[in-house]
C-alpha cells in the first residue's frame, strides 16, 4: 500500500453554462518520500486535483466519485474534524502566491506557531521555539528577530520560505506544492527548489509538485504525470518522460520550450489551445491539436495503457510507463513518428535533452 | 535619418522615483530617490530586436516606458530616427505614437472589457485618423485580425470571450494597427502557457520579417529572449551589466551575474548535472543601492583586497560577515544565548568565517571585528571590516568592450589585475578595453 492512493477520481463543477469535467478517472499513487510531479497547462485540472486531496473544493465543485486513500484511509469518508486534523499536520500545502497565502494581519511567527499549537498541542513558549527552529531550517537569517515581523516586511522569496516553514512546522508526510516557484525570479526560484529538495530529503517528506515548468520537474521529480483537459495522458518515471515520451501532447509540450543554445529558427508549437472543459472534443480530447490524429481518434476515447504491452494500466500498483493514446493499442494506421535528441555536454548552454517533433510522412 | 544612425538610441537614461512616504516626510523633504534606472545607454537598429533581461525590480519595464515617454525620464536622451524625443511637445508625442507602440504583459487588463475587438483596434485607427471611411476601416481591422492568426468574424466579440493567447494576439493587432516601426514588448509571453507562448513568439518573429519592425523585448526569462533577440542586455538594479549578441552573452567570459542567471534556469533534462551557482539573498533595494558595483553584495567573484592573502572561500565568508554587520542583520544576542563556548566562536560559526584565517594580518582585523561584535559594538566592527578594500565596493564599473560583447565588471578591467572567469576568460581582452561608456 502506497502512502497516497487516488483511484478513479472524478471532479465536476456544476455551472450555469454546463458541467465542467475537471478530472476524469484520475488514478495515481505517491510513495513515502517520493517526489511526484503533475504537469500540464492552465485548465488541465492540476490544481483541482490537489484541492480535492485536501477536501478544499468549493461550490460548485463536487467530487462525484472515486477514492483518495491516505495511509489506507479514505479522506472522502472522513468527518470534517478528522480532515482538519490531517490538513497542515500530515498533509501540508504550499501555494503559488505566498503573499496571499500569508495573513497580513498576523506576524509570520504567529502563523507558524498557530499550526504547531493546534496540531501538536504545544504551549505558547514551546510552539514559539519550534517555530523559530523551523524558520531557521528554511534559511531565514536571524529567525528569532524576524519571528515578530509581518509578512509585508519579507521579500517575495522570504515570504515563500515562510510559507514553506508553515508547511514543515508539523513535520508532514506529504507536501502538496502548487506552483511554488512560479511567482519568483529565477535566482530565487533556484534557492527555493534547493531548499525544498533539502527539506524533503532531511525529513523524508513526499512532495506532490504541481507545475507547468518542465525544467523544474526534470530537476526535482522522481515520477511525473502529464495532464490534459482533465485526463492523465501519460505517467512515467522522470527519465522516461523526457527521453522517451509516449504521448504526442508530452512531445509537443517539450518541443515548445525555448532553449538556450538552440539552433532552431522557429519554435515548435502545438496548434490551437486547450478545449473548454464543458464541451470536450469526442474521442481523444487532444485529437484536434495532434499532428498524428487519424479518423479513429475522433471516435474512440483512448484508455490509459502500458506503452510496452498495450495492456490496461494500473497506476496504483505498477510503475510502468503508461499513456493514453490509440497508438499503443494498435488502433492507428500510422505511427508516432518523432525522435528525441539529447544534446551533448560541453557546448554553450550545455547539455540538455531536446525532444523534437519529426514531420509526419 | 543618416545611414549610421540607429532607429533608436538611448543615452544615459535615468529615471528616479520618489519613495513612498507620508505627509510629514514630504514636508520635511525626507523623501528618498528610488534609482529605478541609472545611466543606461543602448541602440536598436531597424528591424532588430534588443532583449532586455533581469529580475523583478531591475528597471526593465521602467526603461520600456521611459523610451516611449509614457514616463518622463529624469535625465538622459532618447533619439528616435535621429530626433531627441524627450523634448517633444504633447502633440508631437501623439503623432509619434504612430511609429512607436507597446504590447503589455497582461492582455486581460490591457484590453478594455467593455469594447468589442472591433472597437479596441478601431480606436487606434480613429485616434490617429487612419482609415476614416467606415468600410475600409472594417476591412483593415479584418486584415489585422487575420494577420495575427484570429478569425476575422470574431471582431464583434468582447475580450472575455477569448483565451489568454488570443487576447495577446488582439493586443498585438492593436499595436500593429498604426503600422509602427518600433514596438516595446513588455513581458508579452510571461502570462501564457508554454505551447501558446511558442505560438506568440513565432508570430512576433514573422511580423518582424514581414514589416521590418524593431522590438525592445523585455522579459525575465533568458531562454525566451535568447530565442528572439539579436542583441541582449542583462540588467541588474537599474544598470546594464552585460550586453552582446546571444552567442557572445552565452559564451565565457561572462559577467558573474549573467553566469548565475543562466545557471539558475532549470534544465528540462533529468540527468543534467551542471554546476548551479546559487546567489545568496535577494536583489537589494534601489533606494540607496550598494556602492561601487551594484552586484557586489551578491557576487560570487568579488575581487579580494590586494594587501591581504585570502583564500576565495575565506574572502566570501568575510564579505558575508561584513554585509550582515552593515545591515545590522547579525543576531548577536540570540547567538550569545545559544552559545556553549565563547560568543566570538559562535559568531564565526554562524557566518562561516574559519576559526583562523590563513593570512595573520587579515586574521588580526577579523578577530578585532568579531570581538567588537561580541561586545555589541556594530560600528567598531564595521570600521574594522572596512579596512578590507575591494574595488568592487568602491569603484563603479563601466561597460567596456571585451572579446565577446560589452561587460561592466572590474574582473575584465586590466587596471585591477584580476583574473576574470577564474582564469577561464581571455586575459588579453582588456588590451583593447577602452572604457566606452562614462
Amino acid at each position: 500500500m502506497a502512502m497516497l492512493e487516488v483511484e478513479d477520481l472524478n471532479v465536476r463543477f456544476y455551472t450555469e453554462d454546463g458541467v465542467v469535467k475537471a478530472t476524469n478517472d484520475l488514478s495515481y499513487r505517491i510513495e513515502a518520500g517520493e517526489r511526484f510531479g503533475v504537469v500540464g497547462e492552465s485548465g488541465a485540472g492540476k490544481s483541482v486535483t490537489s484541492l480535492a486531496l485536501m477536501r478544499l473544493l468549493d461550490d460548485p465543485g463536487v467530487i462525484e466519485s472515486g477514492e483518495i486513500r491516505f495511509k489506507g484511509e479514505n479522506i472522502l469518508e472522513m468527518s470534517d474534524e478528522e480532515v482538519r486534523d490531517l490538513r497542515g499536520n500530515e498533509i501540508a500545502m504550499i501555494f503559488q502566491d505566498a503573499q496571499t497565502a500569508l495573513n497580513p494581519a498576523y506576524t509570520v511567527g504567529e502563523q507558524i506557531s498557530e499550526a504547531i499549537r493546534y496540531h501538536l498541542g504545544l504551549g505558547e513558549a514551546a510552539a514559539k521555539e519550534r517555530a523559530i527552529e523551523t524558520l531557521e531550517s528554511v534559511g531565514i537569517p536571524s529567525a528569532a528577530e524576524r519571528y515578530t515581523d509581518y509578512p509585508h516586511q519579507f521579500s517575495g522569496g522570504m515570504q515563500q520560505r515562510a510559507v514553506i516553514a508553515i508547511a514543515l512546522s508539523c513535520d508532514p508526510d506529504l507536501i502538496i506544492a502548487d506552483e511554488p516557484t512560479t511567482a519568483l525570479d529565477v535566482t530565487i526560484e533556484a534557492q527555493i527548489l534547493d531548499l525544498l529538495e533539502e527539506v524533503a530529503t532531511e525529513f523524508d517528506t513526499a512532495i506532490q509538485l504541481i507545475t507547468h515548468d518542465l525544467g523544474v520537474v526534470a530537476e526535482f521529480c522522481d515520477r511525473v504525470m502529464v495532464m490534459y483537459a482533465g485526463h492523465p495522458v501519460e505517467m512515467a518515471p522522470v527519465e522516461d518522460i523526457y527521453y522517451d515520451p509516449q504521448h504526442p501532447y508530452t512531445v509537443g509540450l517539450m518541443s515548445s520550450i525555448p532553449r538556450i543554445g538552440d539552433e532552431r529558427d522557429r519554435l515548435q508549437t502545438i496548434p490551437g489551445r486547450m478545449p473548454d472543459l464543458i464541451e470536450v472534443p469526442p474521442g481523444c480530447n487532444f485529437h484536434p491539436r495532434c499532428p498524428y490524429a487519424e479518423e479513429a481518434c475522433t471516435r474512440t476515447e483512448p484508455e490509459l495503457v502500458e506503452t510496452e504491452t498495450g495492456e490496461p494500466a494500473d497506476p496504483i500498483e505498477s510503475d510502468a510507463q503508461v499513456a493514453a493514446c490509440l497508438a499503443h493499442t494498435g488502433e492507428l494506421r500510422g505511427e508516432l513518428d518523432y525522435e528525441v535528441t539529447v544534446r551533448d555536454a560541453g557546448g554553450p548552454g550545455d547539455d540538455p535533452a531536446a525532444a523534437s517533433e519529426g514531420e509526419r510522412p | 535619418m543618416s545611414d549610421g544612425e540607429p532607429l533608436l538610441r538611448v543615452e544615459n537614461l535615468e529615471k528616479y522615483y520618489k519613495s513612498d512616504s507620508d505627509f510629514i516626510d514630504r514636508i520635511l523633504g525626507r523623501q528618498r530617490d528610488v534609482e529605478a534606472v541609472d545611466g543606461v545607454s543602448f541602440e536598436i537598429r531597424e528591424g532588430e530586436t534588443l532583449g532586455l533581461v533581469g529580475e523583478s525590480g531591475c528597471g526593465k519595464s521602467t526603461i520600456g516606458r521611459s523610451v516611449l515617454q509614457l514616463r518622463e525620464p529624469t535625465a538622459g536622451s532618447v533619439y528616435f530616427k535621429g530626433r531627441d524625443i524627450t523634448e517633444l511637445s504633447a502633440n508631437e508625442l501623439r503623432d509619434l505614437r504612430k511609429e512607436m507602440q507597446i504590447i503589455f504583459q497582461n492582455p486581460q487588463s490591457s484590453l478594455n472589457p467593455r469594447l468589442t475587438v472591433n472597437d479596441i483596434i478601431g480606436e487606434a485607427l480613429d485616434i490617429h485618423g487612419i482609415e476614416d471611411d467606415a468600410v475600409s476601416r472594417d476591412q483593415r481591422i479584418k486584415e489585422l485580425l487575420e494577420r495575427v492568426g484570429l478569425n476575422a468574424t470574431h471582431a464583434s466579440r468582447y475580450p472575455h470571450e477569448f483565451s489568454g493567447g488570443q487576447l495577446q494576439r488582439i493586443g498585438i493587432a492593436r499595436a500593429l494597427a498604426v503600422d509602427p516601426d518600433f514596438i516595446v514588448c513588455d513581458e508579452p509571453v510571461s502570462a501564457l502557457d508554454v505551447s501558446v507562448q511558442a505560438q506568440i513568439l513565432n508570430l512576433l518573429e514573422d511580423l518582424q520579417d514581414e514589416f521590418g519592425i524593431a522590438y525592445l523585448f523585455i522579459a525575465h526569462d533568458l531562454s525566451v529572449v535568447e530565442h528572439i533577440a539579436d542583441q541582449i542586455a542583462v540588467m541588474y538594479l537599474g544598470k546594464i551589466a552585460e550586453v552582446g549578441t546571444p552567442t557572445e552573452l552565452f559564451t565565457a567570459p561572462q559577467h558573474p551575474y549573467t553566469e548565475a542567471l543562466l545557471s539558475a534556469i532549470p534544465e528540462p533534462d533529468p540527468l543534467w548535472e551542471g554546476d548551479r551557482i546559487l546567489l545568496e539573498g535577494s536583489v537589494p533595494s534601489p533606494i540607496g543601492p550598494p556602492s561601487g558595483c551594484r552586484f557586489h553584495t551578491r557576487c560570487p567573484r568579488v575581487i579580494p583586497p590586494a594587501d591581504y592573502e585570502f583564500g576565495q572561500d575565506e574572502w566570501r565568508a568575510v564579505l558575508s560577515l561584513r554585509h550582515q554587520v552593515s545591515d545590522r542583520e547579525l543576531a548577536v544576542e540570540s547567538l550569545a544565548e545559544a552559545a556553549d563556548g565563547p560568543v566570538t566562536d559562535a559568531i564565526r560559526a554562524e557566518t562561516g568565517v574559519p576559526e583562523t584565517l590563513s593570512d595573520p594580518e587579515a586574521e588580526g582585523v577579523v578577530s578585532e571585528a568579531v570581538e567588537s561584535l561580541a561586545a555589541g559594538e556594530f560600528e567598531a566592527a564595521e570600521t574594522a571590516l572596512n579596512t578590507f578594500e575591494t574595488p568592487c565596493a568602491t569603484d563603479e564599473p563601466a561597460l567596456r568592450d571585451v572579446d565577446a560583447g560589452r561587460i561592466a565588471c572590474h574582473l575584465f578591467d586590466p587596471a585591477y589585475e584580476a583574473e576574470p572567469g577564474g582564469g577561464r576568460a581571455d586575459r588579453d581582452a582588456g588590451d583593447s578595453g577602452v572604457p566606452v561608456d562614462d
